[in-house]
């Protein structure tokens, strides 16, 4: 079966550190299960047992699948948009022209920053688009996020 | 009055404009009507000082006549500990207190209108200073409620985009207001030079001429009685051809063919199996409340939506509406961001239309039928729905265009339209062949539906961005589904089970037309092109 994949294009990866990141996340929402499997079964109340055996296990399946997860993202910086794309199982790809741009944020949270990562989010006036380009380092998501304003000054559009 | 601002793209016009918007776009603070005050909160406060003359009245008869003692009321132990000076002083106090903070307020609340923005500041201890570009403008609705139309007054409401970001100007006489929003949107316009004002002489104008030579009691009443009964719509405003009306019998006939009617007949053959079964009438009082508040939707909805037109003016497209309380709001070019035409299944029959769009500001005045202000059409046929498309985007939608949108809302697939594959009808059963997209001159166009008919046309310098979604499912069929980033509203542009390699290419030829229609856009100043002598 062929994947959906956009012609002549060259993506730039992120981070390959963003892995551990997500490991992290999802190991502590692992543990929470696991811990409330744990009183269930010593509650001997079993329906919720059976239910968070299922979530732990596509839990782990999304663990293992996480280093997977993470080489899918890519952006590319094209002459007149941006172009991003994630997901292996479920694929998403958006173009924002840089004149649609509203305003640029970083952010970091504690388990990226320890690791020197940032994310950085592209917003326009649509909610839907979503643009978030995770684990990059400071110095990429700054001087990303300082090129993506200055484009978007120079193509500027209105609403 | 001669240009005076010579740096800015737009001058003060010439001596076209009646008086009073001159002069309340000069450019100086200027206040709001002087009913204001009264119109806001004074009327609350009559009835309550209302309330409770008539109460004491009865304590003043009994002062005259023969009285009998009740006692435990708080007048007898004013009167019976002689503090009675005192009381009607803190009284008096608390009155001129409230009636002065009103004045005050009322002084305190102005605005002026520049030729870049409008400003408004008001209150008294927390001062508010709003000041909005008259090119980022969304959108001017004026709204006349019965009362403020007996007094002459109108509110205004200038849209930006965003959460409450509108800047209100609430009273201005109501004969000002119409010509007030035109000289507004002129300016934002971005005409350049002053305009000719051959056919935009209105009623407000001659009324306001009147207004000057005659100024007794008679004349105001007169004047108040014709503004009453003047049709909603100006007939000068807008060029007769290009009014779309509601006739009164498909209004009827579209709301009895509503969702809400479907849900009450269910209702009412449910509570009916009920009774037949157990024989027990009790259920009829459970049903009393609903069928109260469905029959008050119903009114409400429908005087509304009476007097409903839809008109091209210079600068956009009006909507109207409303018998006692009337509002109308203009929508200039370029502040439509998605549109959406679409037909129930019960309308099929009749072959009605609904239009609604999605814009970047939420004003707070409500539709016509309570709904916010994103339904245009309520109901109308294809030939109103052509002509409501044209108004809304006469620079995209020419004869062609618009032949090929009918067809497109209408046709069971194979009309033009990149439709789903056959695969598709694992996933759309019974719209797989008209499930499709469609690149047209300035705008895309997104159909699906078979049972319940959409078709989504966004303007290409409107798009924000564009995405491409596969999930598992979708790629066991070689399916993908695109979506059209617009703001937020009422319609998502998007399309499911879309053939794998068209969604692809449709998604690349978009991105580049975004990129070139955004560069290629001049609506926020949608007038800058024109040099009108």
């Amino acid at each position: 079966m062929e994947r959906l994949e956009l012609p002549d294009v060259t993506w730039r990866r992120v981070s390959p550190r963003l892995v551990w990141v997500e490991l992290a996340g999802g190991a502590g929402s692992l543990v929470v299960v696991l811990a409330a499997g744990v009183v269930m079964f010593l509650l001997q109340v079993w329906i919720p047992v059976a239910a968070l055996g299922v979530i732990a296990i596509v839990a782990i399946v999304n663990l293992a699948l996480t280093p997977r997860r993470v080489r899918s993202i890519g952006y590319q910086l094209r002459e007149d948009d941006l172009l991003f794309r994630r997901g292996i199982m479920w694929q998403r790809f958006v173009a924002v022209p840089y004149g649609r741009m509203q305003l640029v944020d970083i952010n970091r949270g504690p388990i990226a920053r320890s690791l020197g990562l940032s994310e950085l989010k592209f917003v326009t006036a649509a909610a839907a688009a979503g643009v978030t380009i995770p684990g990059l380092t400071e110095a990429e998501a700054e001087e990303l996020r300082d090129h993506l304003v200055s484009v978007a000054e120079s193509r500027r559009a209105g609403l | 009055m001669s240009e005076h601002e010579i740096s800015a793209p737009v001058s003060v016009s010439g001596g076209a404009l009646p008086g009073v918007v001159a002069r309340l776009t000069d450019g100086e603070w200027h206040r709001l009507h002087p009913a204001t005050p009264l119109l806001k909160g004074g009327f609350a406060l009559i009835v309550v000082l209302g309330y409770i003359v008539s109460n004491l009245r009865e304590r003043l008869l009994g002062m005259f006549l023969p009285r009998f003692d009740e006692g435990g009321d708080p007048v007898d132990y004013v009167v019976s500990h002689g503090i009675i000076l005192q009381v009607l002083a803190a009284v008096a106090l608390l009155l001129v207190m409230l009636i002065s903070g009103f004045y005050v307020s009322w002084r305190m609340h102005s605005f002026r209108i520049t030729s870049e923005v409008v400003e408004v500041r008001s209150g008294i201890l927390f001062r508010t200073n709003r000041k909005a570009r008259l090119d980022r403008i969304q959108g001017i609705n004026i709204v006349r409620p019965f009362i403020a139309r007996l007094f002459g007054a109108a509110k205004l409401e200038i849209s930006q985009a965003g959460n409450d970001a509108n800047v209100h100007l609430s009273y201005l006489s109501s004969a000002a207001a119409d010509d007030l929003r035109r000289e507004i949107l002129r300016r934002a316009s971005g005409t350049r030079a002053a305009e000719k004002s051959g056919p935009e002489k209105s009623g407000a104008e001659k009324s306001a001429a009147e207004q000057s030579t005659a100024g007794s009691i008679g004349a105001l009443f007169d004047r108040r009685v014709n503004e009453l009964l003047a049709p909603e719509l100006d007939p000068y405003a807008a060029p007769p051809e290009s009014v779309v009306k509601i006739h009164l019998g498909r209004l009827f006939g579209s709301m009895l063919l509503g969702t809400g009617t479907v849900i009450a007949v269910l209702v009412v053959i449910g509570a009916a199996i009920w009774i037949s079964v157990s024989g027990d009438l009790f259920v009829l009082l459970l049903a009393l409340p609903s069928i109260i508040g469905f029959g008050g939707y119903y009114v409400r909805r429908f005087s509304q939506s009476l007097r409903y037109t839809i008109a091209g003016t210079p600068d956009g497209v009006r909507v109207g509406f409303g018998l006692f309380s009337t509002s109308n709001e203009t929508l200039p070019p370029g502040r439509i961001h998605s549109i959406e035409v679409s037909q129930s299944l019960l309308w099929r029959v009749a072959g009605w239309w609904q239009i609604r769009v999605n814009r970047a500001s939420h004003t707070s005045s409500r539709g016509s039928a309570n709904q916010a202000n994103t339904t245009i059409l309520p109901v109308g046929n294809l030939a109103d729905v052509a002509a409501v498309l044209k108004l809304m985007l006469p620079d995209f939608i020419g004869e062609e265009t618009s032949a090929f949108i009918e067809t497109g809302m209408t046709s069971k697939g194979a009309d033009g339209f990149t439709n789903s594959p056959l695969r598709a009808a694992w996933l759309r059963p019974f719209s797989w062949r008209r499930n499709g997209f469609a690149i047209v001159a300035g705008s895309l166009l997104l159909r699906k539906g078979a049972i319940w008919r959409r078709l989504i046309i966004v303007p290409q310098p409107r798009l924000q961005s564009v995405g491409l979604h596969q999930g598992p499912l979708l790629r066991r069929l070689r399916l993908a589904s695109v979506h059209l980033h617009t703001v937020n509203g009422p319609i998502t542009a998007d399309l499911g089970a879309v053939d794998q390699a068209a969604a692809l290419a449709f998604f690349t030829e978009v991105a580049e037309l975004a990129v070139r229609a955004g560069q290629a856009d001049t609506s926020h100043r949608w007038r800058s092109g024109e040099l009108s002598a």
